[in-house]
């Protein structure tokens, strides 16, 4: 069985401030981390590994300091790693970040099995996942919860709707972005880390993707632009009611029903 | 590729200019100097530092596409168990709005095993046509089936723009069908509008709200967008005018290798942190049977009720309903506090809620300060008073 992880490198923090002459982002930390959503999907693919001993392999897309996250999932116990690396691939929207992704996992051969994180925490869209499948023409599973079961074939897995659990059937190859709390992720090894100091990160440049035209990638194969960034509006709301008891709770009432929550 | 150049650097300290990208997206280059490279999200923050050495190239203009060829706004209305999601009204709402300044229609795609009844609920909102797409393989919601009736919705419709819920329905299917169409998708939307070109306004958060984003598709049809639910307003009902299609679709495009085996209500242990409304007690509160109140308006809003360390350690409530330092942080939409003073440790659980609701007859109450509503009163006035308003307020409906 061979496994898929994708990750992303994001941002130590999610605490960026704008310049409010430029209205550009204010240079924050460059301290960068594993987008936390993702080690819940490596940690489910490492679990699968240890049971079905599958091969599990990283990829992710980024500069080439993205490397370094590669390699740390190599200490949480993934096999090889893949990093897409090139300046065509700078500027990518989700349509373009999913066609490159997919196109890289393409060129190495289609796994299994894939398994994303349910979003990211910079950009917060979780729509990444579905795209790369659609891309691959395999089916998704979304909201995985709980692994009921797995063997060679499929797997039968708990999906968490709003208002109810799903139980459904699925067989190899697909995609699936699993929950927060599916499993509870390991903490790097020392002794991986050594055991892997040596380990390669396999790098690919548009030049290794099967479709190699660069106007299908980064910028220019972003439908979507971003016209502009802007803080948001922030909620100094502070009103101090006094009143007789029934008028405040009229006033309560009123605010409750402009807000929906009756 | 990132379309940002750079020019003039004879002059200049190249890690300054390395130093001024949030992403490190600016490196050395052997060949021109300095490089953009892949990290680059098009912030623009260089450009505006330093407009001497970092310009935008003007990119070959792509062919433009012939926007008069996808015309009018469409809303995935989603449904389960022959309820329509209440967002689907909402962005019915919001289609109408738009496609009014643009002088458009606004249909609905209805995907479903049996659909008695709901195109009529639709029409009432004042939709121009609703397409309906009845098959038993559409009974549970399943990627493929499901992608397959979007995309020839799409095919036969050719809508310039298409609104789905933010649901984990809508968040599953609408990236999958956008990538179908290698369209733009603009998620969690929380302001739209459009303007004269049919081009939708997007405005999004991003960095955990951080940022807002203001976010165009515009050389791409259709224009997919979603939206969580309670951003908008359902529009009122109306006298109906619009149609109903229905529409066949072959059944090989809706086998899927998905089965459902079973869908079984959630579990109601809900844990305070995952509320999206809590009302909690203080010890403004006198005696445990003064909780009853507390507990209807909780019921009223549908929140979970906690406690401050004092009542807990009364027994009153569960230890895991317990809001602040010692206790657990929650960060819901609301949360109305009754009789509770504000401790510092209290404020800590939870002052990252989105509206916060102070009732407290101290009007020198710590907890006024963060409140986003202050208010003075008796709360053994003030709730009672308020439950009777929902009680009523609920009849007219």
């Amino acid at each position: 069985m061979k496994i898929l992880v994708c990750i992303k490198q994001v941002p130590d923090s999610t605490r960026v401030d704008i310049d409010p002459e430029t209205m550009t982002l204010k240079r924050g930390g460059v301290d960068s981390k594993i987008n936390p959503f993702d080690l819940f999907a490596i940690e489910t693919a490492v679990k699968l590994k240890e049971k079905h001993n599958a091969q599990v392999c990283s990829i992710s897309m980024g500069p080439p300091q993205t490397e370094a996250a590669i390699r740390e999932t190599y200490m949480l116990g993934v096999d090889e790693g893949i990093l897409l690396s090139d300046r065509n691939f700078a500027g990518a929207d989700v349509l373009a970040t999913a066609y490159a992704l997919s196109q890289g996992i393409l060129s190495t051969g289609l796994p299994d099995l894939i398994i994303c994180g349910r979003q990211t925490t910079d950009g917060d869209t979780g729509q990444v996942g579905p795209e790369i499948a659609e891309f691959l023409n395999i089916p998704h599973v979304a909201y995985v919860r709980n692994i009921v079961s797995s063997d060679e074939k499929g797997m039968v897995l708990e999906m968490d709707m709003p208002e109810t659990i799903e139980v459904v059937r699925i067989n190899f190859p697909f995609l699936m972005t699993v929950e927060k709390g599916i499993f509870q992720p390991r903490l790097p090894s020392f002794k991986r880390r050594l055991a892997s100091k040596d380990r390669p990160v396999r790098r690919l440049t548009l030049a290794d993707m099967p479709d190699s035209q660069p106007e299908n990638y980064g910028l220019k194969g972003s439908p979507t632009q971003v016209i502009r960034i802007f803080p948001p509006a922030s909620p100094t709301t502070h009103e101090i009611w006094k009143d007789a008891p029934e008028v405040l709770a009229d006033k309560i009432y009123s605010k409750l029903s402009e807000l929906k929550f009756l | 590729m990132s379309n940002i150049r750079t020019r003039n650097l004879n002059d200049q300290n190249l890690d300054e200019l390395i130093a001024l990208c949030p992403f490190n997206a600016i490196e050395k280059d052997a060949q021109s100097g300095l490089a953009i490279n892949a990290g680059c999200r098009m912030c623009r923050i260089c450009l505006k530092r330093k407009p001497d050495v970092f310009y935008l190239a003007e990119a070959a203009p792509a062919p433009r596409i012939n926007k008069q060829e996808w015309q009018g706004l469409a809303v995935y209305v989603e449904q389960q168990n022959g309820s329509i999601h209440p967002v689907s009204l909402e962005l019915i709402g919001k289609a109408r709005e738009m496609a009014a300044k643009t002088g458009q229609q606004v249909f609905c795609l209805l995907a479903c095993e049996k659909s008695a009844g709901l195109p009529e609920q639709i029409l009432a909102y004042g939709v121009d046509k609703v397409f309906v797409y009845e098959h038993p393989e559409l009974r549970h919601f399943r990627i493929e089936p499901f992608t397959a009736v979007f995309a020839d919705f799409i095919s036969r419709v050719k809508p310039s723009g298409v609104l789905v819920g933010g649901t984990s329905i809508g968040r599953s299917l609408a990236p999958r069908v956008a990538a179908r169409f290698k369209t733009g998708l603009t998620a969690d939307c929380t302001i739209l509008d459009i303007n004269a070109s049919t081009d939708i306004d997007q405005i999004r958060p991003a960095y955990g709200g951080n940022i807002m984003a203001h976010i165009q598709t515009p050389n791409h049809r259709p224009q997919f967008a979603t939206v969580r639910y309670k951003i908008f307003n359902a529009p009122e009902k109306t006298e109906p005018w619009g149609t109903v299609e229905f529409c066949q679709i072959d059944a090989a495009a809706l086998k899927s290798a998905i089965e459902v085996l079973e869908i079984r209500p959630k579990e109601k242990v809900r844990s305070v942190e995952d509320a999206e409304v809590i009302v909690v007690a203080g010890k403004g509160i006198k005696k445990e049977a003064d909780l009853k109140m507390i507990y209807e308006l909780s019921d009223a809003l549908g929140a979970m009720t906690a406690g401050t360390r004092p009542l807990i350690e009364q027994g009153w409530f569960d230890p895991r309903l317990q809001i602040g330092l010692s206790g657990r942080t929650v960060k819901p939409a609301l949360i109305i506090t009754c009789g509770v003073s504000g401790s510092v440790q209290f404020a800590a659980g939870m002052q990252g809620a989105d509206h916060i609701i102070a009732i407290n007859n101290d009007p020198g109450a710590a907890i006024f300060s963060l409140a986003h509503y202050a208010i003075v009163g008796d709360l053994y006035q003030v709730v009672p008073s308020l439950l009777e308003k929902i009680r009523k307020g609920g009849a007219l409906v």
